[in-house]
Order: C-alpha cells, then structure tokens, then sequence
C-alpha cells in the first residue's frame, strides 16, 4: 500500500491481501494457518508444560491450568446446565482458548517482523474465514447436542411457547453463525486496524492504549463467543417442564 | 479504499472465503480432542480427585469432631460421678471416724468412771474398816486407861 510515502516497515497496512497456498485445485489462506499453527503451539506447550506432574497439591503451573480449568467450568455449567455440561466442557473451553490465544497472539506476538511475500501475519480471528468456522462449528454443535440428546423432540423448540414463533427460530438458527463470526471478525480485524493506522500515522506511545484496549476487548470477545456457545447448546439441551 | 472489501469478485478481499474455512473447522476439532486429551480431562480429574478429597476428609473429621464430643460429654460424666463418689466416701470415713471416737471416748470416760468408783468404794471401806478399828483400839485404851486409874487408886 504505498498511497502514503512514509510508509515504516512496520506499519504498513495491508488488508484483504492473501498470502495463497494451493491445495489441489483449492485456494486456502497461508498466513491464517502460519499464525495459527504458531499459537496452538503456544497453547498447546503450555498445557504439556503445565499438566507435566500434577499433584493433589497444586505448584506452580499447575495453578494457572487448573484455575482456567475452574473458569471454563464455572462458565459451561452456567451456560449449559449441570446436567449436559460435561459432554460439552472440552468444546467450549477449546473454544475460548483457542479464540483467546489467537487473539493476544495477534495482538503481542511481533508478526511484523516475519516477512511475507504477500498478505501479513496476524491474529487469525481476524480473518472470516476462521471465524465463520468457528460459528458453524457452535451451530453443528447445539444442532448435535439437541438431537442426541432429546431425539426428534429437539423441534418441538421451534414451536414453544406457540407455533407463531417457528419462522423466528428458523430465522435464528441462520443468525446466530452470522453474528457470532462477524462479531469476533468486526472485533479483531477493527482492533489491528486501529492499531496500525495509529501506528501508521504516529509510530510512538499513541498506539499504546489502543492497543491496551485492543488486549481487552480481544479478551471480552473470546469469553463472549464461548458464552454464547455455551448459551445456544444450553438451549439446545434444555428440558421443558410441561 | 473500497477494493479492500471485494466480496469475494475477483481474489482477495477481506469477505474471501475459501477452503480455508473447512480446513480451520477440522483443525480446531482436532485441537478439541487434543485439548481434551491433555488438558481438560487430566486437569479435570486432578481437580475433581481433590474436592472429593476435601469434601471425604472434612465429612471424615467431622465425625470425628462428633466422636471426640461425645467421648468428651462421656468423660465429663465419668469425672462427676467419681467427685460424687469421693465425696460420699470422705462423709463416711468422716463420720466413722467420729463414731469411733465418740464410742472411744465413752468406753474411757466409762472405765475412768468405774474405776473412780471402785476406787472410791475402796477407800471408804478402808475407812470405815480403819474407823472400826480405831473405835475398837479408843474403846480399849479407854479401857485400860480406866482399869488402870481404877487400880492406882
């Protein structure tokens, strides 16, 4: 993008630009996996490190693991109920670390400084790709939690309370993939966004609590999109009490 | 500014859709089941090994919390009823000993008496036996001094 002449090397904008591997006679987006492969790895040494000697009493990583644990819990049973939660725990909790590592990865980690031939890396969250993944794997799921676990009973929900709410419940089930991945796309992508027209313009502390509040708000979305996970397979396996 | 958000028209774009997405959804499924493998389930079991612990062990020291009440309650009863025990069995050995010496007392004060008495019945025969005899050697010295003026004259 060389529409502004002091263009730093790092902050240069460069948005919707891919960097494409080919797969066949299918296109997928290089720098999304890059990036993603680098933070599962974080993810998944820090749980290999942390759950290496567990003990009945906790040291050292062990705490940080087990605290997270207790969250995601804490916030599956609220969601989903203390009935079904257990099935669905790993999901949600993969869910809300996955999103969460991916965007403080995109946030903190200096991808700037790994040069691509095209497109650059960054949060993968921040690309609709992942995120529109993300969102169809929740409907699959509450779609799945429903059916297995009331059978074809599941769509007596389109019908509760009355029969009037059926075309709203259609509506939903196409609204909620949507909203969920554009959601955290809009998030992500507005929070690098910002931070590099900031830095763009003015390289120095400016950005900083941008970027600060970007590390909020990527926080705030991960824990929203695993919320409403959890809330549509709540749904989902909820019993009516007639 | 507006070719960056090209819908998918030609390549690129912000909305590019592409195998991407598949590709991302089995990936994070995967990392589910690796996820559960190594985090959630041993974490899981590790957590919940140790509220059963916690919740076993205080049931387990509550009971004997319970235990120890009682067998303090039990202790406490045993103890007042040994106070009370001893304390009766001071009275007793308190008033035995006072009978005894009541009954110690009155034998000596009896012997003293009897024996003052015999005592007493010994000397007044003595007397009277000494009286006796002393009348009887007045009365014939009487006598004799009687025959023997009698005589002189």
């Amino acid at each position: 993008m060389g529409f502004l002449p002091l263009a730093l090397p790092f902050a240069e904008l460069e948005v919707g630009q891919h960097l494409y591997w080919q797969l066949g006679n299918l296109k997928i987006h290089g720098q999304v996996f890059l990036s993603s492969w680098v933070v599962i790895g974080a993810l998944l040494a820090f749980v290999l490190v942390g759950s290496r000697k567990m003990e009945r009493d906790p040291r050292g990583m062990q705490n940080l693991l087990e605290f997270l644990w207790d969250y995601i819990r804490d916030l599956a049973r609220e969601q989903i109920g203390e009935k079904a939660y257990r099935d669905w725990l790993p999901f949600i909790g993969t869910l809300f670390l996955f999103i969460f590592v991916c965007n403080w990865g995109g946030a903190l980690v200096p991808w700037k400084l790994i040069h691509l031939p095209e497109g650059e890396l960054g949060a993968p969250t921040a690309d609709i790709n992942t995120t529109v993944a993300l969102a169809l794997l929740v409907s699959l799921a509450y779609f799945y939690a429903g059916l297995s676990r009331k059978g074809f009973r599941y769509f007596e929900y389109y019908v509760e309370p009355t029969p009037i709410m059926l075309p709203f419940k259609i509506i939903e089930d196409f609204t909620k993939p949507l909203s969920l991945s554009f959601r955290l796309f809009g998030n992500i992508l507005a929070d690098e966004l910002v931070v590099a027209v900031l830095a763009f313009l003015v390289p120095l502390l400016v950005p900083l609590p941008a970027m600060f509040l970007g590390l909020f708000t990527s926080a705030i979305q991960a824990l929203i999109f695993a919320t409403l996970a959890g809330n549509y397979i709540g749904e989902a396996v909820h019993e009516e009490h007639h | 500014m507006t070719s960056w958000l090209l819908l998918g028209a030609t390549e690129g774009g912000l909305f590019d859709l592409d195998a991407t997405l598949p590709l991302m959804a089995v990936q994070v499924v995967l990392l589910t089941f690796i996820l559960n493998a190594l985090f959630f389930r041993p974490v899981g079991r590790v957590v919940e090994e140790r509220e059963g612990y916690i919740t076993t062990s205080r049931a387990e020291a509550k009971q004997k919390l319970a235990q120890v009440e009682r067998l303090e309650a039990d202790l406490r009863e045993q103890l007042k009823e040994a106070r009370k025990a001893t304390q009766q069995l001071i009275q007793e050995a308190e008033q035995d000993s006072e009978k005894l010496y009541r009954e110690a007392l009155a034998t000596a004060t009896a012997e003293a008496n009897a024996s003052r008495e015999a005592a007493r019945r010994e000397i007044d025969a003595q007397r009277e036996s000494a009286l006796g005899q002393l009348k009887g050697d007045a009365e014939k010295l009487g006598d004799l001094i009687v025959d023997r003026l009698l005589a002189a004259k």
